[in-house]
């Protein structure tokens, strides 16, 4: 398959097809529109489904409808919209029901702004609705990866049974890059045997349900899919590593701020200074033991972020607070810049944590 | 060269960036120029992010009031009549993409058909994945010109892959939109090229365009 020159919204809503989701739900918000407008003009040609629900929480309890049914389906929204869908998630989370929901991040709270944010941090990793759950939270960093990425979120969603979502921010959403789609899947899906999709007759029937009013049956449920979870955390960490071997300042950053930190630690290694970045894909699971190995060599870490300081909060606990950590963030919609970063890398270098 | 060139295609083929430098090409030869964005679909990448150097190159620019100012509110200033109307003036429209960025301009086709001095362009782009073929972008072109209610006039080819491409990314736009004029019976206005791409090929005959500004290169 040649390349083609696609935005990031249009690489998510390309990718999401050609592994095989057939349904999208969704409530238009700036800066995600493309993947519904994509969606609006794709689906109907290939016999899929594109609904513009009447809210957001209409659109992520229809997806739970189509998950229900064992079908491959998705939602996409920006921050406030992602808020408003949380109710949904959890049920998705509570009924072990594997789904994808976008969030292409603006700056907020509130109504916030249209320019990109990272500030989504912690809702997407530490469960933006109400009960024990996870989601595995994928962080693209190009359009490139917003395809691959889209792809990897539905087979993580499918065999693990539960909701991925894939956490992009404003600028990867509307930059366009050259993307090399994904294949169409057309077999090695996952087996649904639990899905609602008519007895025939022929068995039991299947519940898809998050209500267990018995407490020791919802205690034994909730065990059950943290069994599940530790499997994801064993197994499907991804991380990159930028001139980690011999850094002795590491940056970490994700998604856009990770594309401007290389700049940063490009620039850094040009005047001499050891620079490292460790980037997580993975915010949950989160890449622990990467960063754990760093805090052994490294002087300390900058969390390089368009938040006040979310992710930062994961590196001092999975470095077990060996090394000094510092922010350098911009939030609102503004994006630090190369040379802010590599400012930040020169004051750790003197030493100024 | 007609009064008025209009800019219209899919969304993201490239319609500002040769819309700008179209303007700018225009004012090397003709006193007053105008250049108005009619976008309403996309709040970002707009005509006002070169607004700087079109003034100074002595160009009026009209555009939405809130355009650039991060209010997502799609409203057309009322200059905009002014531009059609008052023939003094070459005028440069950059239409927003595909045929629900068109729906802006119906209200505006009256005046321009009246005057019967146009040029209304399709830009090109064949490696965007919704006009990967003639087929493709013709389909686009219809709904364009149903929802704008101008017959385009005219193709330009901006083929390209941003940053990779190369000489057969070129190659292979001019020969599907010469595909695409067979099919449509329109001509191949011109061929453009990012000028630096342009210079290290050694292009002839393409038509090297500048890039609205970047905010920062990112690797």
């Amino acid at each position: 398959m040649a390349k083609v020159l696609m935005k990031g919204n249009e690489a998510i809503a390309e990718s999401a097809i050609r592994s095989g989701c057939r349904h999208y739900f969704g409530y238009p918000i700036t800066p995600q529109t493309e993947v519904a407008a994509y969606m609006a003009k794709r689906m109907p040609k290939i016999g899929g489904t594109f609904l513009q629900a009447e809210s957001e929480i209409s659109a992520i309890n229809m997806v739970y409808g189509v998950s229900s049914a064992g079908k491959r389906v998705m939602t996409s929204s920006s921050s406030p919209g992602v808020s408003l869908k949380q109710e949904g998630i959890s049920y998705l989370a509570g009924s072990d029901l594997p789904a994808l929901i976008v969030n292409v991040q603006r700056g907020g709270p509130g109504l916030g702004g249209i320019q990109p944010s990272q500030s989504d941090y912690f809702q997407a990793t530490k469960g933006g609705g109400h009960g024990d759950y996870r989601l595995i939270v994928l962080a693209p960093a190009s359009v490139q990866e917003m395809a691959d990425l889209t792809s990897k979120a539905f087979d993580l969603a499918d065999k693990y049974r539960m909701p991925a979502m894939l956490l992009a921010d404003g600028t990867i959403g509307q930059m366009m890059e050259p993307v090399e789609l994904p294949e169409e899947k057309t077999d090695g899906f996952v087996e649904k045997p639990w899905a609602v999709t008519g007895t025939g007759g022929k068995r039991e029937h299947n519940i898809i349900n998050s209500l267990y009013l018995v407490p020791e049956e919802l205690e034994k449920k909730n065990l059950e899919r943290y069994e599940r979870y530790k499997l994801v955390e064993q197994n499907e960490v991804m991380v990159e590593e930028y001139l980690t071997d011999d850094a002795d300042i590491c940056v970490v950053a994700f998604g856009i701020a990770a594309r401007v930190s290389k700049n940063a630690i490009n620039a850094a290694r040009a005047k001499g200074i050891k620079a490292g970045l460790i980037r997580p894909i993975t915010l949950w699971p989160f890449p622990k033991d990467a960063i754990k190995k760093a805090a052994e060599k490294v002087k300390g870490f900058i969390s390089v972020e368009l938040s006040m300081g979310q992710m930062i909060e994961d590196i001092r606990l999975a470095e077990e607070c060996r090394k000094p950590v510092v922010l350098c963030n911009r939030v609102g919609g503004m994006i630090p810049s190369p040379d802010e970063v590599l400012s930040a890398i020169e004051k750790a270098e003197g030493g100024e944590f | 060269m007609k009064r008025v060139t209009l800019f219209a295609g899919h969304y993201g083929s490239g319609k500002t960036n040769l819309a700008v430098n179209w303007a700018l090409m225009l004012r090397k030869e003709h006193e007053r120029v105008v250049i108005a964005d009619l976008d309403i679909v996309n709040p970002y990448f707009r005509t006002k992010d070169s607004i700087e150097e079109l003034t100074a190159a002595g160009i009026e620019v009209v555009s939405p009031e809130y355009a650039n100012s991060n209010v997502d509110l799609p409203a057309l200033p009322a200059e905009l009549y002014g531009v059609v109307q008052n023939r003094s003036r070459y005028a440069v429209l950059d239409i927003g993409g595909d045929d629900r960025g068109a729906y802006a301009l119906g209200r505006f086709t009256p005046y321009i058909l009246e005057e019967n001095d146009y040029e209304m362009i399709f830009v090109a782009n064949f490696m965007r994945p919704l006009t990967r073929t003639p087929e493709e972008a013709l389909e686009v072109m219809r709904e364009i010109e149903a929802a704008g209610g101008i017959p385009f006039t005219a193709v330009v080819n901006n083929t390209n892959l941003g940053r990779l491409t190369d000489l057969a990314t070129v190659e292979e736009g001019i020969r599907l939109s010469e595909e695409l004029c067979e099919l449509s019976s329109l001509p191949l206005l011109y061929t453009a090229a990012e000028k630096g791409l342009c210079e290290r090929l050694g292009l002839k005959g393409v038509v090297p365009i500048t890039l609205q500004k970047r905010y920062f290169d990112i690797l």
